[in-house]
């Protein structure tokens, strides 16, 4: 059994760890320590397990979509994440900080989002919990991402336009992380994904892996056996995250990250951080990132706003230097024609950050054949990608 | 004895507390930020800190994240910057400390980057967000090149942990004044003297004390229980303006008596 848990300063092999300000430290440290507290407390679990199911609406169904299984050529699974309050996978993770904040007695939450849905599932949890809510959120994602920025306003967030860099998450990120030194002593920082400093890759992990769990055991009762393939979108990594962590130890289930491609690797606008970045430092932790020579981030591309991101958890840098998970680049282009095929065939939009994983089952599903079966991770509903894919036009 | 040690002997001789001034390296532009650390020097900036820019500096608020964008538009090479630090260590014996974000210096490599460092005539690495327990094999290859290792501590950070990152401390102590990120503030922090006083119990270590100076008024009152004061982004912007002079001797003027 390959051992993927992080040692006692957040070392995933040689990714991961604690790189930041030395005026952040204390408050990872007690982080760290309130989490395995919780991790502990019966009492915490309970409430957390019994908000995922009566409040997010868990479990959510693993569904055999039988006319895409056809057209693909295998037998595909879809794990619905998108049926969860508030569309997407991220309210298991805001769920779960925000019980913790909630125990450290903070009552402020702040979080970095992309695509918006992480915004919203944070801005959910402080609004069913009575705190106060700011979100960072770049120029261009508030533009490419209304709808949910409309939403957040109404949960009663307040949203901050970032305009430094790209205007896209890897800025809003960088942004949060400054307000953040300034008010440590009372908010409360929601990540959103792998990503970051320890403890949150490992704890983010932590309270995703429900969306494995539950997958494994369902696929075990309406099949009576695992899955040939399991596949999950990678931005930051936090459904894939959710997804492998159950599969891990099943070494015949190949696991597939689907990074996204942008115009096309060799175009250099892309966020494959995997398969095009180099080990570097970013964002409080090490692991695959997109930059140049003399370790300057680059911009990342895609046209999904959750993916656009030039950096990748440190646990799926070890899952591919392990050569337990494979990664794979989507194209914008290719993503958006699984959104539309899904759309068709199923009646199910997908957000685009989950289009990704979905083009990729189409291209491995022929080589698995009709007896192969296939997991895709659909990780959030399309709503609030609309106008993207009305106005998209390919280059 | 070390530069450092050297000019904190020396200011204490003079019965004043010492300058540390932050510039952007490459800001705007090669030429142009080595005449800044020129004016810098010979209006009375007694240690320099050179930073490094870096497209993503999280603890830095709005006036050097300008200064580094400015500076990375005419690409960047951490070669040219120490080109700089070699043209200046002709000139003049100042302490010269090198202070940026880990991932540039981490793509150079610590090893080679202690060393061609070292030959440049840096004396002292800070690394924003490199804490105690990511420094080891950077802090190694510092010691072996004779770079000291300038730590920061906090205003959250506990006594107990203070203690551990003395222990691997050299040059000076970097006591950041506020939570939060580089940048002029109107208002200084009440409790730094007690502070500074706590620090001090704790290490042999000169003290500098930074974050929010921006004149000689907020100069003067930070630096009564330290050795020494840190002013960046009032500089950063001085320098910008070309008015970096004048705010130098003003500054150095406050430390005086």
């Amino acid at each position: 059994m390959m051992q993927f848990n992080p040692d006692n300063r957040g070392h995933f092999g040689v990714f991961g760890g604690r790189y930041v300000a030395e005026t952040l430290m204390p408050a990872l440290l007690e982080l760290e320590q309130v989490y395995r507290d919780a991790a502990r407390d019966p009492a915490f679990r309970a409430e957390y397990e019994r908000l995922l199911r009566d409040y997010v609406g868990r479990p959510s169904p693993l569904y055999h979509a039988e006319r895409l299984s056809a057209v693909y050529g295998a037998k595909v699974y879809l794990k619905r994440e998108d049926l969860n309050h508030t569309g997407a996978h991220k309210v298991n993770n805001t769920l779960g900080q925000a019980l913790l904040a909630r125990r450290m007695g903070k009552r402020r939450l702040m979080a970095e989002t992309g695509a918006g849905q992480h915004g919203v599932a944070t801005a959910t949890m402080a609004a069913r919990f009575g705190m106060e809510c700011v979100v960072y959120m770049g120029e261009e994602d508030i533009r490419r991402q209304a709808p949910n920025v409309q939403r957040m306003r109404l949960l009663g967030a307040e949203v901050v336009c970032v305009t430094s860099g790209t205007r896209t998450l890897k800025d809003a990120m960088s942004e949060a992380m400054r307000a953040w030194v300034s008010e440590v002593r009372n908010t409360f920082y929601v990540i959103g994904t792998v990503a970051g400093p320890h403890p949150y890759p490992e704890m983010v992990r932590d309270f995703q892996r429900v969306i494995g769990d539950e997958t494994r055991r369902q696929i075990l009762d309406m099949e009576g056996r695992l899955p040939d393939m399991v596949l999950a979108c990678v931005g930051g990594g936090s459904n894939a995250a959710g997804m492998f962590t159950a599969f891990l130890d099943d070494t015949n289930v190949r696991l597939v990250g689907v990074e996204a491609g942008g115009l096309g690797l060799e175009t250099g606008k892309h966020a494959a951080s995997i398969a095009a970045g180099q080990v570097g430092i970013l964002h409080g932790s090490r692991t695959y990132v997109l930059q140049e020579p003399n370790g300057q981030i680059l911009n990342a591309h895609s046209v999904s706003a959750g993916l656009d991101y030039p950096g990748v958890g440190p646990q799926l840098a070890l899952w591919a230097d392990a050569h337990r998970v494979e990664y794979a680049p989507i194209t914008d282009r290719e993503a958006m024609a699984a959104f539309h095929e899904l759309s068709r065939l199923e009646g199910i939009l997908p957000a685009l950050e989950s289009a990704h994983a979905v083009a990729e089952a189409r291209k491995r599903a022929s080589a698995l054949g009709p007896e192969g079966m296939m997991v895709v991770n659909l990780s959030g509903r399309g709503d609030k990608d609309l106008d993207t894919v009305l106005n998209y036009e390919p280059i | 004895m070390n530069r450092f040690e050297q000019l904190f002997e020396k200011v204490r001789k003079e019965s004043r507390k010492a300058l540390v001034g932050y510039l952007t390296a490459g800001d705007p532009d090669d030429a142009a930020s080595l005449e800044v650390l020129r004016t810098a020097v010979r209006s009375g900036v007694d240690i320099l800190e050179i930073g490094v820019p870096f497209s993503d500096p999280t603890a830095d608020g709005p006036v050097i994240q300008a200064a580094a964008c400015r500076a990375l538009a005419n690409g960047f090479d951490l070669r040219r910057i120490l080109a700089m630090v070699s043209a200046l260590r002709r000139e003049t014996e100042v302490p010269v400390v090198l202070f940026g974000y880990a991932n540039p210096f981490y793509r150079f490599g610590y090893d080679a980057l202690c060393s061609e460092a070292r030959a440049a005539g840096v004396d002292g690495l800070l690394v924003v967000d490199m804490p105690l327990e990511e420094s080891d094999e950077f802090r190694a290859a510092a010691g072996r090149e004779g770079l000291c290792w300038i730590p920061l501590i906090a205003p959250t950070t506990p006594p107990e942990r203070a203690r551990a990152i003395l222990e691997v401390a050299g040059g000076f102590v970097y006591y950041i004044m506020v939570t939060g990120v580089t940048g002029e503030r109107h208002e200084m922090a009440a409790d730094v003297a007690e502070q500074v006083r706590a620090i001090r119990r704790l290490t042999p270590l000169p003290i500098a004390v930074g974050f929010g100076v921006s004149n000689g008024a907020q100069a003067r009152q930070a630096g009564k229980s330290a050795d020494a004061v840190v002013v960046g982004s009032a500089l950063v912007r001085a320098a910008h303006d070309g008015k970096l002079e004048p705010l130098v001797r003003e500054l150095r003027s406050a430390l005086t008596n």
